[in-house]
């Protein structure tokens, strides 16, 4: 996150004028201080800003991301090399990453705060104040009404005050105030707490950020394959890990050490092949346990998908599976080696996999013999093997399993220098004839294949692997605290309708008394009109609509947004 | 998990029906801007009563309407009617699909976007009882379901199945039902927006008269937007909490949450645009279209196109 272009233009240098000009100059850069801040606080910047916010984000889900799928990502640069390239330096390919949107989630932050502390003072003054005074000529709102009814001013204000009380919620904020000769008013208004609502909903949009900032500087990810039956994994370092995605201030030295261990994975499916449930047995130790030196006792969990086990400020997620064939060595010597590695799913339908286990030959010292009796068994693995010549696999579960595969010897190249894939050989090795097939055969558990010269490879058995991930991000409650937060600031201020209304009460001296109606509905609220209708019909009655003749430019029944110039006290919108 | 092949080829009957009905209550709506335009009977009537003639202008169907009963009249009631028994077989389809896959009926596709034309139609029922001279509009809620429907039917269906273990949590229920419900919430407030922008742009030509007036579809807009945005974000609230049990992070910009941040973002500016002098009325109808629009790219090309771990379209 480089910094914003927050700061407005440069003015020019005040030193290279006079003195007259200079003060100018000032008084200029104040000016132009005071306007970029008005302009980037108003109600127009938001928009735009909110417009650019989306428009910066559809990218991240037209074009492949390296923070989701690397793969798909050189897939891109071969399919277009030209536009690639390109679309690469302006990080189109780590779209949440770039400088630029930073930026424009940062400017709108700062709009966000400078057009809300303004308000949240706004807000705490209107909370202590009276309602305002009502306005001199009540038939210039966009609702109002007048009549001569029956009765003396203090009953007409009694019948007012009952009809605007009512219980706690629903009642109008009052305040009563006399005129000259006689004349009454009440100014009333409702749904202060709409105020309140859309400032928490903004300020949690502002702690929500907060929260995702705390998750990518000290929060951390990392994937790991553990084999079951046993097999443990301790979070002590990121070496641990076959994959490590850390936060900005993460350097693996203080993640949490507990250890986990997998002791038995069972998955089930439907009888078309579709997975139904996955279900690793762990054992675990927290933290805690781990540096009381409590390491004997390992607390079961069951691990499944939808069910992460939630350590304090980590969690272990079960990922994905696959499975892990057993493969032993035997030499004419009679030395043995048993290797077993995971294999990867080519086809998560079937669970078919392919990988490569290594072997070097034990006993070996010199170099150069040791390199050329290196052994790899490579190819298919079947968890329900169809069976025949050519094997592949027809259901995922373990019901049938067999491997096919090749026995490469030689030398692996493991050596060099250069890092190889754990599951396939370097196929630079195999073109040099530096490594040669030796055997092809396909095996069920128990079943080996004897080499031309007497070493015998045998597929024992097969074992299921987990994948797991941990995952720590110490800004995940502060997000859900804010986003709950968000979600009833928003709630509020949508459901809150925020009105004024006005009664001014004149006694005509003949026991009778001219009521003057006028409403006005502070936010783009529609449906004032009707509920207007109804106080206007219980103060009046129901033949007394509209005497006074209206004001052909108001709709009685439009949503009633201020008009310029209108009493609407402090200033409702960031633009004025 | 097993299905039960009855029930389901009950429920893929009544979705049938429920489309068919539909389709009856749109004619029946459609008709109601044919034939009498300009309802005489009424129009003597209420000058002869002598009240209140300006409050029934061309656009406004006002009182004039109520006091006499022209075929357009009937027709448009018999529309509201006959979307009523469409309603009933299209809970009982999705009902069914629940009993037959033993599941939250929500689970692919096909049945979320089932899902979406019924919370559709519910609102607009609700919208429409409390707004009865609104009724006219149904002719053009009433279209973009029956194309959702008719797609869902074909293009997307999927055969009662059990869902993956991804999906096998109650954050299903509770994400996915509260985004249907915006959708097809949003899906009204958009088709109101987009009646909008053709009446004040003078190109409905002679069904302007019969549509409610421009100020009466911008409330429209607004309201079912101001219930369905909060309902929207709920549901992408849910969302984050479900991918965070089930992924292991709350957020990832998975090209599916990306989208839906997107229209949440759109849907701010909408409300933003309400209360913006000078975008109140031109900018932010169209806004509120780009909304809607949003939401039916991320149900459809980012489910059917970008493959993502939303993948769970359930097409093959
Ligand atoms: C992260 C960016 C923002 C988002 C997502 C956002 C979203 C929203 C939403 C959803 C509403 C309607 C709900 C309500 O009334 O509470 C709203 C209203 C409002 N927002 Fe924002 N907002 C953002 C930034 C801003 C900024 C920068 C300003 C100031 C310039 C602002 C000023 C307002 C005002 C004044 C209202 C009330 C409108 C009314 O009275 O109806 N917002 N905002």
């Amino acid at each position: 996150m480089s910094s914003p272009p927050t700061a407005p233009p440069k003015a020019p240098a005040p030193e290279s004028e006079g003195r007259p000009p200079r003060q100018s100059a000032v008084r200029r850069v104040l000016a132009l201080l005071r306007n970029t801040w008005r302009g980037l606080t108003s109600m127009r910047t938001a928009l735009i800003l909110l417009f650019l916010l989306a428009l910066a984000a559809l990218p991240g889900a037209l074009l492949p991301q390296r923070s989701l799928n690397q793969q798909l990502v050189d897939q891109y640069f071969a399919d277009y090399p030209t536009l690639a390239p390109i679309l690469d330096k302006g990080g189109f390919f780590d779209i949440f990453a770039t400088p630029w949107f930073a930026a424009v989630y940062l400017l709108l932050m700062i709009s966000l705060i400078g057009c809300l502390v303004p308000r949240n003072l706004d807000f705490v003054r209107a909370m202590r104040s009276d309602p305002v005074a009502t306005p001199r000529n009540l038939a210039r709102l966009p609702h109002h009404a007048a009549a001569t009814v029956d009765e003396e001013p203090d009953a007409v204000l009694a019948r007012v005050r009952t009809l605007l009380g009512g219980n706690r919620f629903r009642a109008w904020q009052r305040a009563e105030r006399d005129e000259a000769a006689g004349v009454r008013t009440v100014s009333a208004e409702k749904g202060r707490l709409r105020e309140a609502g859309n400032l928490v909903f903004h300020l949690s949009l502002v702690g929500l950020l907060v929260g995702l900032a705390l998750g990518k500087l000290f929060g951390y990810e990392g994937q790991v394959i553990v084999l079951s039956g046993g097999n443990q994994f301790c979070n002590s370092s990121i070496l641990g890990y076959d994959s490590f995605r850390a936060g900005l201030r993460v350097d693996g030295t203080e993640l949490e050490p507990f250890c986990v261990r997998v002791d038995d994975f069972s998955a089930e499916y439907l009888a078309n092949g579709q997975p139904d449930l996955y279900r690793a047995q762990i054992g675990y130790q927290s933290a805690e346990d781990v540096e009381a030196g409590d390491t004997t006792q390992w607390k079961p969990y069951d691990l499944q998908v939808n069910h992460p086990l939630r350590l304090d400020g980590a969690r272990v997620y079960l990922l994905g599976h696959g499975y892990a064939p057993r493969f032993t060595v035997t030499w004419p010597d009679g030395q043995q080696r048993t290797g077993q590695i995971q294999w990867r799913p080519v086809d998560m339908t079937t669970m078919l996999s392919e990988g490569a286990t290594k072997f070097e030959r034990p006993g070996v010292t010199d170099p150069a013999q040791r390199q050329n009796s290196q052994i790899a068994v490579t190819g298919l693995f079947a968890p329900t093997s169809s069976g025949g010549q050519v094997i592949t696999s027809v259901y995922p579960d373990l019901r049938n399993p067999q491997v096919a595969v090749d026995v490469l010897r030689g030398d692996l190249g493991l050596d060099d220098g250069r890092g190889q894939s754990i599951f396939s050989v370097d196929q630079a090795q195999v073109d040099s004839g530096a490594l040669a097939r030796v055997a092809r055969a396909n095996l069920l558990p128990g079943q080996s294949v004897t080499l031309d010269d007497g070493t015998q490879v045998r597929f024992d058995d097969v074992t299921p692997w987990v994948s797991l991930q941990v995952s720590h991000d110490p800004g995940q409650e502060t997000v859900l605290i804010f986003a709950i937060l968000l979600l009833a600031g928003l709630g509020v201020s949508l459901a809150v309708k925020r009105r004024r209304f006005w009664v001014r009460v004149v006694p005509t001296g003949d026991g009778r008394s001219e009521v003057r109606l006028g409403g006005l509905a502070r936010t783009d609220q529609a449906g004032y009109g009707e509920e207007f209708d109804r106080l206007r019909v219980a103060i009046l009655g129901e033949d007394h609509a509209f005497q006074e003749p209206a004001d052909p430019a108001h709709q009685p029944e439009s949503s009633g947004t201020p008009k310029p110039g209108e009493p609407t006290g402090s200033t409702d919108r960031g633009d004025t | 998990m097993p299905i039960d092949p009855v029930l389901a080829a009950y429920s893929d009957d009544l979705y049938l029906g429920a489309v068919a009905v539909y389709v009856i209550a749109m004619f029946l709506h459609a008709f109601e801007f044919v034939g009498n335009r300009k309802p005489m009977r009424a129009k003597t009537l209420v000058a002869t009563s002598g009240d209140e003639v300006t409050g029934s202008t061309d656009e406004t169907p006002g009182p004039a309407e109520r006091v006499g009963r022209t075929r357009s009249d009937k027709c448009g009631r018999m529309g509201v009617s006959v979307t009523i028994v469409g309603l009933l077989l299209h809970v009982a389809a999705i009902v069914l699909r629940g009993f037959a896959t033993e599941r939250w009926p929500l689970g692919n596709m096909y049945e979320f976007t089932s899902a979406i034309c019924l919370a559709a139609v519910v609102c607009w029922l609700v919208v429409l009882r409390r707004s009865p001279s609104l009724r006219p509009v149904g002719a053009f809620v009433l279209p973009p379901v029956l194309i959702l429907m008719f797609l869902g039917g074909t293009v997307l269906y999927a055969n009662a199945a059990p869902v993956v273990p991804a999906l096998q949590s109650y954050w299903l229920a509770i994400h996915v039902t509260t985004v249907t419900i915006a959708s097809g919430l949003l899906m009204v407030a958009g088709v109101a927006s987009i009646l909008y922008l053709l009446v004040k742009a003078g190109k409905a030509g002679r069904l302007a008269a019969k549509l409610p007036g421009v100020d009466a579809l911008d409330r429209l807009a607004y309201r079912v937007t101001v219930v369905g945005f909060p309902i929207y974000t709920f549901a992408v609230i849910a969302g984050a909490i479900w991918a965070e049990s089930a992924w292991g992070r709350f957020w990832g910009w998975d090209p599916k949450e990306t989208v839906a941040f997107v229209a949440w973002v759109v849907y701010a500016a909408y409300l933003h645009a309400r209360a913006t002098s000078g975008w109140r009325t031109t900018g932010a109808p169209w806004i509120n279209v780009v909304g809607f629009a949003t939401i039916v790219f991320n149900l459809f090309f980012i489910n059917m196109v970008v493959a993502g771990l939303h993948s769970y379209a359930g097409l093959s």
